[in-house]
């Protein structure tokens, strides 16, 4: 291996990841209190919550199981 | 194996209004995307200076990131689109593309063909033909390789914009540079170890972007039976959820296809054909770390593959239990104001997610669209370099010349498909020719490969002469049916087979005209001493063997753990 210092592929998965649940946990808190004028099928399910808390949990688990510094 | 239905029938004459509106979350999400990515590219540059990185990924990859990065190639936006609106319009028939379509070629490809490639060190499919059969072979390969590739490419990048004007309103000006310069310079920078590490992180997204609509449409149907149920009472009288039972007669079902047109030309010719020898893919797995990682990544492949109808099926299925009013042809969609299958996607998505989950889904087009085009635009910077320009051009320039070409190369590739994008847009009908000029060269390629790796009494004569004459009986089928459209009751058995029908048959008549010529030309001409076939023949090269690993290591377990399910699904779906 030549290149000992390449950060994983999964840490940028996880980055990403975490920075979508926020996004889309934030949007899903958002339109619980504010709910939208035009509300999609089974919004009351609260997807955006859920699946962005999901999107959270995964990215947590990447970014700090392959964190650049965990990984030297 | 990309369809191109959607442009083909969205076509210029589609409604300019808009499906989906995106609140300023959804832009923040498909804004991170292309920042995460460009960014990735420029990370990578630092690691790509030798040619075996730029081209090769250093052949490092583990063999999940090769295995998921050589799915991801594939896994077009045109593909989960076309495909969900395929399962619309057939039903679970579509599954066929994703099963025995692909399945039992990617197990092949791991377990069989894949000692070779590898062994051999080839940085290419023509690369090996040229250690196989030698120079001619390899420039008949090369040459028409890059010239479908930069094509597919281009209408590709066309469909895609067409497919987000129609979607989302967006200019097809700016869908097309935008998205192109991204994979320009991802591509550019860090040859195919950013492809790889952009595929891999595509590959995520398109799932978690995709998967919600098939959870939260199986919540509202009430599960598998209730679908159907839905299904039934929508469609009295139509099977759409049975794999096998109307297969027996081209008039029992909406593809009009036969069972052996299924098995032997879309499971057989069509599908050995694209995923043991079309490049795009294979060089993926050529990036593996080691000979046991390039036999897992195709085996891993295809466990994700024999998924993904979850997302992509599965889908088109709930449209068909859900959605009112039904949705229609595209001529009579543009005739009443309705919606079309191919809107069958973004409506589910429209159905299900608000904001911040819609940005999530279209990024997963996105992202499938730009993992598409990387694919291409990577695979042409390697045959163009490797085996156009160093064979045919100039042999003796150092490494560090190639990596430059290959950069360039890049760069050539992407203003190529532009250009072709553009050309597409005037003169729509080219899009039913390059789809045709795919299969002409894949299912004689497929021969020639098969024969090389397993015969080594192949002669290189044989081999090139083989190529030849399946092309050019391919060609000359089209271009007969074409002509004289009563000659389809030849080609494909039956004046009732349709478009793709006669594809598949015409696939497995130029595969078998390459087998005879190969054959016979081989048997009357001098073959290369074995001393010549170490490495390249089944026979003449010695496969490292797995009995000191344990069970669970074997590449030829797993193969039999996914051989297994794809057997039980289709009993199952049967």
């Amino acid at each position: 291996m030549h290149r000992p210092n390449l950060i994983s592929i999964w840490f940028f998965v996880g980055v990403l990841l975490v920075a979508y649940g926020l996004l889309i946990t934030g949007a899903g808190l958002y339109g619980l209190f504010s709910p939208p004028a035009r509300p999609v099928v089974l919004g009351e399910l609260h997807a955006g919550i859920w699946w962005g808390g999901l999107l959270l949990a995964l990215g947590t688990v990447y970014t700090v199981k392959f964190s650049p510094r965990r990984q030297k | 194996m990309s369809i191109q239905m959607i442009a083909l029938s969205l076509g210029p004459a589609a409604p300019p209004s808009r499906l989906l509106a995106l609140a300023p979350v959804d832009m923040v999400v498909i804004a991170l995307y292309f920042a995460m990515v460009l960014g990735i590219g420029f990370y990578l540059k630092r690691y790509t200076k030798t040619g075996d990185d730029f081209f090769l990924a250093g052949r490092e990859m583990t063999a999940w990131v090769a295995g998921l990065s050589f799915l991801a190639a594939n896994l077009g936006a045109l593909e989960l689109m076309g495909w969900a609106a395929a399962a619309y319009q057939y039903g679970i028939l579509a599954t066929h593309w994703y099963w025995i379509g692909a399945i039992p070629a990617m197990l092949f490809l791991g377990i069989v063909m894949m000692p070779f490639y590898y062994i051999s060190k080839t940085h290419s499919v023509p690369g090996y033909l040229k250690l196989r059969f030698g120079e001619s072979s390899r420039a008949l390969s090369a040459i028409t390789f890059g010239f479908m590739t930069v094509l597919m490419s281009g209408i590709n990048m066309y469909s895609m914009a067409l497919v987000m004007k129609v979607v989302l309103g967006w200019d097809i000006n700016f869908s097309i540079w935008v998205s192109s310069i991204t994979v320009a310079v991802y591509v550019g920078l860090g040859g195919l170890l950013s492809a790889i590490f952009n595929e891999v992180l595509q590959f995520v997204l398109i799932w978690m972007g995709a998967l919600l609509i098939s959870i939260i449409g199986l919540i509202e149907t009430g599960g598998w039976s209730g679908m159907v149920a839905r299904i039934h009472a929508n469609f009295p009288g139509g099977d759409y959820t049975h794999l096998w039972r109307t297969m027996g007669s081209f008039t029992d079902n909406p593809m009009g296809i036969h069972w052996t047109g299924i098995v032997l030309g879309l499971g057989w010719v069509i599908s050995f054909g694209y995923w043991t020898t079309d490049f795009l893919v294979v060089q993926r797995v050529l990036a593996a770390k080691d000979l046991r990682s390039a036999k897992m990544a195709p085996i891993i492949g295809a466990g994700f593959k024999m998924m993904v109808p979850f997302i992509v099926i599965l889908p088109g299925l709930l449209g068909l239990a859900l959605l009112q009013p039904h949705l229609v042809g595209e001529a009579q969609a543009v005739a009443t104001g309705g919606h079309s299958y191919n809107e069958v996607l973004p409506l589910m998505l429209a159905r299900y997610c608000g904001p911040g989950l819609l940005g999530l889904g279209i990024t997963a087009l996105i992202a499938g669209f730009m993992s598409g085009m990387a694919g291409n635009v990577s695979a042409f910077a390697t045959v163009w370099t490797y085996d156009i320009y160093k064979a045919l051009v100039r042999k003796d320039a150092t490494d560090a010349h190639y990596v430059t070409m290959g950069r360039w190369c890049t760069i050539v590739g992407v203003v190529v498909s532009i250009g072709t994008a553009y050309l597409v847009m005037q003169f729509l009908s080219i899009m039913d020719y390059v789809q045709a000029l795919f299969s002409f060269f894949i299912a004689p390629l497929f021969g020639t490969v098969l024969l090389g790796m397993l015969w080594k009494r192949c002669s290189p004569a044989g081999g090139f002469w083989g190529l030849l004459a399946g092309t050019l009986s391919s060609i000359g089928m089209w271009a007969w049916v074409k002509l004289d459209p009563t000659a389809l009751k030849y080609i494909a058995l039956s004046t009732n087979a349709r478009d793709m029908a006669e594809n598949m048959y015409r696939a497995l008549w130029s595969w078998i005209v390459c087998v005879v010529v190969t054959v016979v030309v081989s048997l009357l001409t001098k073959p290369k001493p074995e001393s010549e076939l170490t490495g390249l023949v089944y026979g003449c090269t010695d496969v490292p063997g797995e009995g000191h690993l344990p069970i669970y290591q074997r590449p030829v377990f797993w193969a039999g753990v996914i051989a297994l399910a794809f057997v039980t699904l289709n009993v199952i779906f049967w």
